[in-house]
């Protein structure tokens, strides 16, 4: 198991997530000996894990079940420990694509956060990129180490423990992308133009208030950055659902009275449910759903 | 030093893939000798181009030809001193401009630059000077955006083609939005390494993106309908050629056999020719448009390959030699096709591949519950559609079937913004919707007990109670 490589077995050491249905899953490190409490009973990994296929069902001791998965920076995203607020799923597809990266990209980040989109980056830029992480709060810094490390990429990332509004991100020409999210990312346009590689590269700030934005893009063209954009995705979740809806009821037609005699019986016995209402399969939206987490802004910067 | 060296793969070649851009607006092209490429309603010539950096803006002068140009001048040149406080005064009565059409065609024939002209038009116009200092701007930003007559030359990526088939041509992707596709990708989990599956109609746009994120590492299958695999989205990313080795192909004509166990793709002794034919016979019958052309002079060599110690002259046994060299090549080509056949039903018969990606016009359930069975368990798929009511059948039949869970249904709200000092908005224009996602991941099959407990997921119940205090 690895965060950029698939494995089939679930071997001793590994971080598997397990998905207790409902979208529900919560990650666990497999341990010879150890066992995981859940709500449908214990898991213990010498029998139940270590050895079994990824994607297995296993039985717990109250005799409920769950799948167990193999890690993937979504399922990271959706199951890992909160130490500060964190970017979700479909801002990292977008700040993926917008800041181009791919296997070989050299990447610059802060802060690192609990790590939700430092996994994601590790994932794509591997196996030939690097990830330069920059955390100003320690314990963070050291947590996410520590993580790095149990899922096996902490080959591709440098984790830096300072302020990168001060200290920049402790590179200079290396970077094809930067990642900002700090609370004044305005301070930090001139360390990511100079951690960026001489011939250009993608810039990205994530902030959650419009102040910010304000700030960071003149920053931004203040320091000779082109073609600044600033989007905001959202994700919507459409649930299907059974709805049965009734029918209305006009009362006998008497200008269809001609209508077949089995017609008119069949009403009046087995058919008349069916008469009254429609099921109908559709989806629903959430009565309530995150409508902002923050402006994405974007900036290419060119050859120096 | 080490920077001219470093430069070399950032210049423009000759047959790179490009892409030329003029504010929001993009196109793809290669690079060819003395070729002419139509952009924004103008005829451009490339050769000029080669040899310069990535990124570079050109002027297009008169002829097509383009000269790189030469500074990037301060944006406000053009610099305005009176400006008026709100729009009270300016009454439209088309008569603010002075400068007719004409005027403007005859200056643009005398070779003016942009800004000197957008100088003329404001000179002209009685109402600029009591326009506000906001609207001034506007003005002239817009006045630049009609009269440019630039264009900038880029290094294709995923994220620009994305954009330009989304903003050109969106009929040819089935409307698939840029942050739909990066939503694909990131959902897929690609990554260097894995093995895909990809069905993509959308030009081949998906199946480059894929490709892309993966760096020529692993294996991408693109399974395709009909006569061949649609790849002009993925021939625009200019991938160099060790790219195309992890490419495999393979027609959904047979994946029933395959997964029956009966697709005989095994290598016959070349000597064997009736077999041979049997083989191509059969290829024939499942590529009618692309191949049947070419299958009639193919008989027509065998009758005179059989009927060989009739002729004799010299004219006759050079004719035969040549359709004889054309039969061999046609052997060959043929035999090149069962091998890609091969490989790539080795690669699926393991039913191990790491993730699948459907983007078609096609009705995506018969497609989906057909290709899961080619994903190892634990692996994530994705399946977009223009409509939902097609994913509500693919997620109604998965949750009877079993073996997958985390099923969603989903789409992105994509909204961009102006942010100017004091005038930050959202753009008054945003896209109505980017398509539907089917995501879920694939877990072992459970045989013992079909259905028993997804089924009991769905809240049923509740039409129950609807009846009961119906009656």
């Amino acid at each position: 198991m690895s965060f950029v490589e698939y494995s089939d077995l679930i071997k001793d050491g590994d971080v598997a997530i397990v998905h207790l249905g409902h979208n529900s899953v919560t990650p666990v490190k497999v341990q010879h000996g150890a066992q995981t409490q859940t709500r449908y009973g214990a898991i213990r990994h010498s029998s139940d894990l270590i050895g079994q296929r990824y994607g297995s069902k296993v039985t717990c001791s109250k005799g409920g079940w769950v799948h167990v998965l193999h890690p993937t920076p979504e399922l990271w995203t959706v199951s890992l420990p909160h130490r500060t607020q964190i970017l979700y799923t479909p801002d990292i597809a977008m700040v993926t694509m917008m800041l181009e990266l791919k296997p070989g990209s050299v990447v610059c980040e802060s802060g690192t956060g609990s790590g939700s989109l430092s996994h994601a980056i590790l994932r794509t830029i591997a196996p030939t990129g690097h990830l330069h992480t920059v955390e100003f709060h320690q314990q963070r810094a050291e947590k996410v180490v520590e993580e790095f490390k149990e899922h096996r990429v902490d080959h591709l990332v440098t984790v830096r423990n300072q302020d990168v509004c001060k200290d920049g991100f402790g590179v200079t020409g290396v970077a094809d992308a930067v990642f900002l999210d700090i609370p004044s990312p305005w301070e930090a346009v001139g360390h990511a133009k100079a951690a960026m590689k001489k011939h250009g590269g993608r810039l990205c700030s994530f902030s959650p208030c419009i102040e910010q934005v304000q700030r960071t893009c003149e920053a931004l063209t203040e320091q000779g950055f082109e073609e600044i954009r600033t989007l905001e995705v959202l994700l919507r979740v459409h649930n299907v659902r059974d709805v049965t809806l009734q029918l209305p009821d006009f009362g006998p037609d008497p200008s269809s009275s001609q209508a077949s005699p089995e017609a008119m019986e069949g009403a009046s016995t087995t058919a008349s449910p069916n008469q009254t209402s429609v099921r109908i399969k559709t989806t629903t939206l959430l009565r309530e759903m995150p409508g902002h987490t923050g402006y994405l802004t974007f900036a290419t910067k060119p050859r120096t | 030093m080490a920077h001219s060296e470093d430069d070399h793969e950032y210049r423009i070649k000759e047959g790179d893939h490009i892409v030329l851009k003029r504010g929001d607006v993009y196109k793809a092209v290669q690079i060819q000798r003395k070729k002419k490429v139509i952009f924004e309603k103008q005829w451009i010539l490339l050769d000029n181009v080669v040899g310069h950096l990535y990124s570079t803006t050109f002027e297009i002068s008169s002829g097509g030809s383009l000269q790189p140009k030469e500074d990037k001048e301060t944006q406000s040149s053009t610099d305005v001193k009176v400006t008026g406080t709100d729009n009270r005064h300016i009454v439209d009565d088309g008569k603010s401009q002075k400068l007719t059409r004409d005027d403007i065609e005859t200056m643009k024939e005398q070779g003016l630059t942009d800004k000197e002209i957008i100088k003329q038009l404001i000179d002209n116009s009685s109402t600029f000077s009591n326009k506000t200092g906001y609207a001034q701007d506007k003005y002239i930003k817009k006045k630049k955006k009609k009269y440019e007559n630039t264009v900038t030359v880029l290094k294709p990526t995923c994220r620009i083609i994305a954009m330009m088939y989304h903003g050109r041509e969106p009929g040819k992707i089935c409307h698939l939005r840029y942050d739909t596709l990066a939503q694909m990708l990131t959902l897929a989990n690609i990554h260097a390494g894995s093995k895909v599956l990809v069905f993509d109609t959308c030009a081949g746009l998906v199946l480059g993106a894929i490709m892309e994120r993966m760096g020529g590492y692993g294996s991408v299958i693109q399974m395709y309908p009909g006569g061949g695999p649609v790849r002009a989205g993925m021939e625009c990313f200019g991938f160099p050629a060790h790219f195309h080795d992890m490419l495999h192909e393979f027609p959904i004509c047979h994946v029933n056999a395959l997964l029956a166990g009966k697709l005989d793709t095994s290598a016959k002794d070349p000597t064997e020719g009736e077999k041979q034919v049997k083989v191509a016979a059969e290829e024939e019958q499942n590529q009618p448009e692309a191949e049947q052309q070419e299958g009639i002079p193919q008989e027509e060599n065998m009758e005179i390959n059989t009927g060989d110690d009739v002729g004799q002259d010299p004219e006759k046994l050079e004719k035969e030699k040549r359709q004889e060299a054309k039969a061999q090549e046609r052997k060959e080509k043929l035999e090149e096709k069962r091998r890609k056949l091969a490989a790539a039903a080795a690669l699926l018969e393991g039913r191990n591949a790491d993730g699948l990606v459907i983007a078609s016009q096609f009705h995506p359930s018969s497609l989906l519950l057909g290709l899961l069975k080619f994903l190892a368990p634990s692996r994530p798929f994705v399946v977009y559609s223009q409509y939902k009511e097609t994913l509500i059948e693919c997620y109604t039949k998965l949750k009877e079937q079993g073996g997958t869970v985390n099923l969603m249904i989903t789409d992105t709200w994509l909204r961009h913004y102006q942010v100017l000092p004091d005038r930050t908005h959202p753009l008054l224009l945003m896209s109505g919707g980017g398509g539907y996602l089917l995501s879920g991941t694939t877990v072992a099959f459970d045989r013992s007990k079909p259905a028993a407990s997804p089924l009991a997921e769905e809240p049923a119940p509740k039409r129950q109670k609807v009846k009961d205090s119906e009656s």
